[in-house]
């Protein structure tokens, strides 16, 4: 089967950009404030948000997305609302993933996690602790109900990892660009170019997304220029203190920073 | 004394115990840990290696720790004959420089030049300041907020012996978040750095390596318990927090199916009253810092927040093997509370001279329990996993708080 996202991909590529991927935490600050919040990420030209799920001990992210996950938590969000989020977004017309650690979907069951986030119109799912050597059941739920399953590569990632990882994956491989944790940083990091190009080795075709640390429309258009998809975290949770209008213009000024390649080359 | 053994029951390959274990880590640690497996086993091999570390465990820590039988204690223990195996007489005070003194070594063999470890109770963060300074190497240890407060002898220890120690400010500000924060530093560093896990929690190899390394208490034990009395226990016990001292003396024994393996939890105010650290009691499975096993938590996947007077305890998750333990049903687990533990911490320093760490104070307690279920005669074979210095203020505080509403 192809990849859910595949549509996006090919639409990008004809138009000879990178997609602008965006994420928030469901529940951030509010259930109803996030879903208005991942609104304007889609009005301000993001191509795809990435839902978050909060929790207790998110072990792959700094202090910034830490602090939104303790909030969204201490607000009492729930997985089903994170269900619901994605569900107002898909209806809206815009695309969604969720982007989870792997326990509270391992308790509310993977195949009816799967099942539901399928009915609610998401597309697939980021792993930021699961590797596909204990996906399993994931694997063959996202099979089941037709989802992307986005696995994470690193720069520490073996070439035979690489292969593998590449191999599991549908929709995007999600590439760190450094070794370490969320968080907006004023350089993007060597490391990632270097990784896309080995990700490209091992895995012709196949989509490459990169995070961690993209922050500005400037850097967006520095990993435009590489990579299939640049994708921003933190930076649009601390926009997000400016509420909906500081979240759409952060949006605008990144999708001017892909589409920046692309009018060079016309 | 041969410490690093091929062990009776093994993880798969890939470090699952049935179902548990297993790796749920991001992949930007796999790299780092298939080499600490691949220099683990390669180590393990080696005599030289294997020399090293019992030259040290003999000369630098004290090994073999004793074994004492404590006949007044046991007058309170329906007649049963209770042994302590002395863990608390191990150099820094508890069983942790077992393990800690495996880790370092590999991390030479590594060839990494910098250590960071979690602490709840601060012996295993006194542990690897210790050897960090034995060894030359840069230490920095992640402690909740929470214990630096409660247990701050062993902060100072800790600074003393070179270690710089970072407390954690985040979530409940106990040994859950400061692992949080050991491998947040860890994915960023990990170059340059080990993680020196200092429970058989974690992912593979950490569960199986780390309970290697531990194995010597119960090697050990069994050795004296068969040279004094001529015959095995009826029963071992020891305290459970992520499960380290518990699985080195009970997996010697494993393959003896006349001995109970009994482990005690941290059940702080009752295990009804939500406010407890009680794992394999109350919890269900799911992935907490790398593995599958027992963990408190929600029904919507979060992380409860434990409460129990011993910061080396309250912890709500547990090593994957004593998962499968429970439910192989070879080993069983049972709640002690707060108050249970306090009042075993002050009789065996009363009727033995002899305190206790609190967490130590958790088996005691659970043996004095258990005593009368075996009976008159029986030998209970109990880990006194460490001293009860650190807790002094604590008992301090517990004790005169009972005398005010007395
Ligand atoms: C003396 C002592 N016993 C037990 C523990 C609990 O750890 P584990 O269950 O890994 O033995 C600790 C932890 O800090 C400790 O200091």
């Amino acid at each position: 089967m192809t990849a859910r996202l595949a549509p996006l991909f090919e639409a990008c590529g004809a138009d000879h950009r990178a997609a602008l991927i965006g994420y928030l935490p469901a529940g951030y600050p509010t259930v109803d404030g996030s879903r208005a919040l991942l609104r304007a990420m889609l009005d301000g030209g993001c191509d795809l948000v990435e839902v978050g799920v909060p929790y207790s001990d998110p072990v792959l992210d700094g202090p910034t997305i830490q602090a939104a996950s303790e909030a969204a938590l201490r607000a009492g969000v729930r997985l089903r609302d994170v269900l619901s989020v994605v569900e107002s977004i898909a209806a809206a017309g815009g695309r969604a993933v969720v982007m989870t650690y792997w326990n509270p979907v391992h308790r509310y069951g993977v195949d009816s996690f799967a099942r539901d986030l399928a009915a609610a119109g998401g597309l697939g799912v980021i792993t930021p602790d699961l590797i596909p050597d204990e996906a399993q059941d994931w694997l063959a739920a996202a099979q089941a109900h037709d989802l992307d399953r986005i696995f994470l590569v690193a720069p520490s990632s073996t070439d035979q990892r690489l292969a593998a990882t590449a191999a599991a994956t549908r929709g995007f491989l999600y590439a760190s660009s450094v070794m370490g944790v969320t968080g907006a940083r004023d350089v993007v990091s060597s490391a990632a170019g270097t990784l896309v190009s080995r990700v490209r080795e091992h895995a012709l075709g196949l989509p490459v997304g990169v995070g961690l640390g993209v922050r500005n429309g400037a850097q967006a258009a520095e990993v435009a220029s590489f990579a299939d998809a640049v994708i921003v975290g933190s930076a649009f949770v601390t926009a997000a203190g400016a509420g909906v209008p500081g979240v759409r213009a952060l949006a605008a000024d990144l999708a001017t920073g892909v589409r920046r390649h692309a009018a060079q080359l016309a | 004394m041969v410490t690093v053994q091929p062990a009776t029951a093994q993880p798969d390959a890939r470090g699952h115990f049935g179902r548990y274990g297993g790796r749920f880590v991001p992949e930007a640690l796999i790299k780092a840990l298939d080499q600490l497996t691949a220099v683990y086993a390669d180590a393990r091999a080696d005599p030289e290696f294997i020399a090293r570390l019992n030259g040290l465990l003999a000369d630098y820590t004290g090994r073999p720790s004793p074994i004492t039988e404590v006949p007044r204690l046991s007058e309170h223990a329906g007649g049963a004959r209770i042994v302590l195996k002395r863990e608390d007489l191990n150099h820094t005070g508890s069983h942790k420089i077992n393990n800690v003194l495996g880790q370092a070594l590999l991390t030479e063999r590594m060839g990494k030049p910098r250590v960071i470890a979690e602490t709840g109770a601060g012996q295993h963060g006194v542990a690897t300041a210790t050897a960090c300074a034995l060894l030359g190497l840069q230490c920095v240890v992640y402690m909740g907020e929470v214990d630096t407060e409660r247990q701050a002898l062993n902060v100072a220890r800790m600074r003393l012996l070179g270690a710089e120690v970072i407390p954690v400010k985040t979530g409940s500000r106990t040994l859950k978040d400061a692992i949080n924060e050991a491998l947040r530093d860890w994915v960023t560093n990990v170059d340059t750095t080990h993680y020196l896990l200092g429970t058989v929690a974690g992912p593979h190899p950490f569960p199986v390596m780390v309970r290697d390394f531990h194995r010597v208490i119960g090697l050990e034990a069994r050795e004296q318990m068969l040279a004094r009395y001529g015959r095995l226990p009826d029963a071992v016990a020891a305290c459970v927090g992520g499960g380290s001292n518990a699985i080195g003396i009970f997996h010697p024994f494993i393959d003896d199916p006349g001995v109970r393996l009994v482990g005690f939890e941290a059940a702080g105010d009752g295990v009804d009253t939500g406010r407890h650290a009680a794992t394999l009691s109350a919890g269900e499975p799911g992935m907490l810092h790398g593995a599958l096993s027992y963990l408190l938590q929600d029904s919507d996947g979060q992380t409860i927040e434990t409460h129990s007077i011993s910061a080396g305890l309250d912890y709500p998750g547990v090593g994957p093997e004593h998962s499968w333990l429970k439910d192989t049903g070879r080993a069983e687990y049972r709640p002690i509370t707060d108050a249970q533990a306090m009042d075993a911490f002050q009789l065996l320093s009363r009727t033995e001279g002899i305190i206790p760490a609190i967490e130590s104070a958790h088996a005691v307690a659970g043996a004095l329990r258990l005593g009368p279920e075996l009976g008159p005669g029986a030998l209970l074979l109990v880990n006194l996993s460490g001293r009860g210095d650190k807790d002094v203020d604590t008992a301090v505080k517990w004790f005169d708080l009972l005398e005010e509403h007395s």
